[in-house]
């Protein structure tokens, strides 16, 4: 089975337009399209390098160093590796319950991660295209330019990123390879100097982010059509929730509801994820397409991340974030809740409910206390789930008596997007692509929409002078017909 | 009390030669230690840099940036960088130059004097060890920062 524009019938006959790599995307991914004579467009296939050499670089490690050494996956999100290596070490330890302050020191930590991914997606990422235009300038689309034309908007994105990240510093002991989080709890709660420190602008993060909420709604608001209908398509989804339906960051059992909004499965162990959840393969895709189980893998595709878990919770369990989740749902009759750039919007009511979560927590009196580790019966495996800026993340273990682990599983938020993925930039290829002759703004409209779903592709490798944008048109006979490559000192067309 | 000399070495330290930049603040933190002549300096490490790292140029006297990479003449090369208005679109990471440009556009004003190590990386992936050639590069790296500092 194959879907619609994943496969031509005929491609030898056809030119091929390569976006490669994707940018503002971590991580290398490519887009392929193929074009007949007319522009007319056949294939549309966004390539991803697989995460893979993860599990080899996990195995035969001590276990009690997998929370730490598993940060080194992602610069993007180390923090969502770190919890959710440690969740799973702690199913293995047989700790079934954190002690208070160690489950609300990890809470605290997750917060500021949320806040400052979310911070830096929207207002680094985004906000070019956003604020701009989606075929906008090319020079003028990107951070430096959002600071020019809008200087206060892009302040308030570094500070918030900034807070987010003195959050991590303070909980995780470290600003990078922090060694908070543990095996059966954590090694450090805050100070009261700390705890102060982070109030101190705490309030601030919130209304900022409330500001950013307004922000994404008056986009939409200014431009509801386009919005709606770029990239759409009908999916279904799966995120955590907690035992009463509400949205529940760091953990919970599995919700799923299928495209029309049945609920397939609710509050599931996930300890037992792979009774629902399989993983397909694709010849043309080094990145496996998780599916379904109970609808296999041609109907079962699914989507995770900031839309689906902000439109499937029952509430936000802080006043002003559920607030904003009941405007956005309620929106234009519930259409923006169901559209691609819905993300966006629902990334900000997630940031708000993470600088609420931040200053609720700093409240309370345990994130200051002493007890911070929990014992329990050693068990053989361990799976972790959390919510990560991106979307549901799963660690699994095994580890061996020697304490090593022996066996590794990891399915990241981006890989559970991958179908969604595809499909969306095959819907944005069908509404912009199709018929006309192919211009740098148009690819960008394929761009944003990979950039919706804020897809970390790789991890932390980059050096200077890597990872330029190449467009290639290749003609039927193989030759190249037009190419461009886009380096960070701006376009640059070689060939015409 | 702000250090007045700020060096910031990015990059992943398990990414074969990507970890130049944290294995150099390592080697060079030890190195400073024994040159209390050197005055007073923050040391600094993350994966990549991004717009935050603004932040850490107040104040500042003078930063030195030290990063791994493919372009560099081996061993390493030092130039001075200015703000620049970074079109990159092609990754999470910014470069200096673009933070810089930061620093100004957030109303800090004109970014204390910046400096760029860039040291000859060759290989990136995951879970691999440093090459040997940035081994040796590294030590030119450690010899030329030395140098730096000591000139003030």
């Amino acid at each position: 089975m194959t879907f619609e524009l994943e496969t031509a019938i005929s491609p030898e006959k056809l030119r091929r337009v390569a976006i490669d790599p994707v940018s503002r995307v971590e991580g290398h991914g490519k887009v392929t399209i193929l074009l007949d004579d007319d522009n007319k467009v056949h294939q549309v296939r966004l390539h991803i390098v697989e995460f893979r050499g993860f599990e080899k670089f996990i195995q035969g490690r001590p276990y009690w160093e997998v929370p730490v050494m598993v940060q080194r996956l992602c610069g993007i999100c180390p923090v969502s590796h770190h919890l959710a290596a440690s969740k799973a070490l702690d199913m293995m330890m047989g700790v079934k319950q954190l002690t208070p302050t160690a489950e609300k020191i990890r809470r605290l930590m997750h917060a500021g991660q949320i806040l400052q991914s979310h911070a830096l997606h929207f207002f680094h990422l985004s906000s070019p295209d956003l604020l701009f235009g989606f075929g906008s300038d090319v020079a003028a689309r990107n951070i430096v330019g959002v600071i020019a034309a809008h200087p206060e908007i892009a302040k308030k994105g570094v500070l918030l990123r900034k807070y987010g990240q003195e959050v991590i510093r303070m909980t995780a002991g470290k600003r990078v390879h922090g060694t908070g989080s543990v095996p059966g709890g954590v090694n450090k709660s805050l100070s009261a100097e700390e705890r102060a420190e982070l109030l101190k602008d705490a309030y601030q993060m919130v209304a900022w982010s409330r500001d950013a909420v307004g922000l994404i709604r008056q986009l939409f608001e200014q431009n509801l059509t386009e919005y709606n209908r770029f990239g759409r398509f009908r999916s279904a989804g799966m995120c955590l929730v907690a035992a009463d339906g509400s949205m529940d960051l760091y953990h919970g059992g599995l919700r799923a509801r299928d495209a029309d909004g049945n609920t397939m499965f609710d509050h599931f162990d996930y300890s037992r994820y792979w009774d629902v959840i399989g993983e397909d393969v694709k010849p043309w895709s080094y990145m496996k397409f998780p599916f379904f189980k109970s609808l296999g893998p041609e109907d079962g595709s699914y989507r995770v991340g900031p839309l689906t878990r902000v439109t499937h919770c029952d509430s936000i369990p802080t006043p002003l974030a559920d607030k904003e989740r009941e405007a956005f749902v309620a929106f234009d009759g519930g259409s923006s809740a169901g559209a691609t750039l819905g993300y966006h919007w629902a990334r900000m009511i997630e940031m708000l409910h993470a600088a609420e979560c931040i200053k609720d927590l700093l409240h309370d009196d345990d994130i200051i206390g002493h007890d911070l580790m929990a014992t329990g019966q050693r068990q053989e495996r361990g799976v972790g789930v959390i919510e990560a800026p991106r979307g549901t993340l799963i660690h699994h273990y095994r580890v061996d008596e020697n304490d090593q682990v022996i066996r590794a599983n990891l399915i990241v938020s981006t890989t559970h997007n991958n179908q969604a993925m595809n499909t969306a930039v095959r819907e944005v290829a069908k509404q912009y692509l199709d018929g006309v002759e192919i211009t740098e703004g148009l690819l960008n409209h394929i761009e944003i929409a990979i950039r919706a779903f804020d897809p970390c592709l790789s991890c932390a490798t980059h050096a200077l002078g890597q990872m330029p944008l190449e467009v290639a048109i290749v003609g039927a006979d193989g030759n190249v017909i037009d190419e461009a490559t886009r380096d960070h000192r701006g376009l640059t067309r070689l060939v015409s | 009390m702000i250090a007045p000399t700020l060096i910031f070495g990015w990059g992943n330290p398990s990414r074969g030669d990507d970890a130049l930049g944290p294995l150099f603040v390592e080697h060079f933190t030890a190195l400073a230690a024994l040159h209390p002549e050197w005055g007073e300096l923050e040391f600094l490490t993350d994966f990549q840099l991004q717009v935050e790292h603004a932040l850490d140029l107040q104040g500042r006297r003078r930063v030195l940036f030290v990063d791994a990479s493919l372009d560099a003449t081996p061993p390493c090369s030092l130039v001075r960088i200015e703000a620049e208005r970074d079109a990159s679109f092609t990754t999470h990471a910014m470069s200096p130059q673009a933070v810089l440009k930061v620093y100004a556009d957030i109303d800090e004003g004109e970014a204390p004097p910046c400096w760029l190590l860039a040291i000859r990386g060759e290989r990136f992936e995951l879970g691999e060890p440093l090459t040997e050639a940035a081994q040796q590069s590294l030590q030119a790296a450690l010899q030329l920062a030395a140098d730096w500092i000591a000139a003030g």
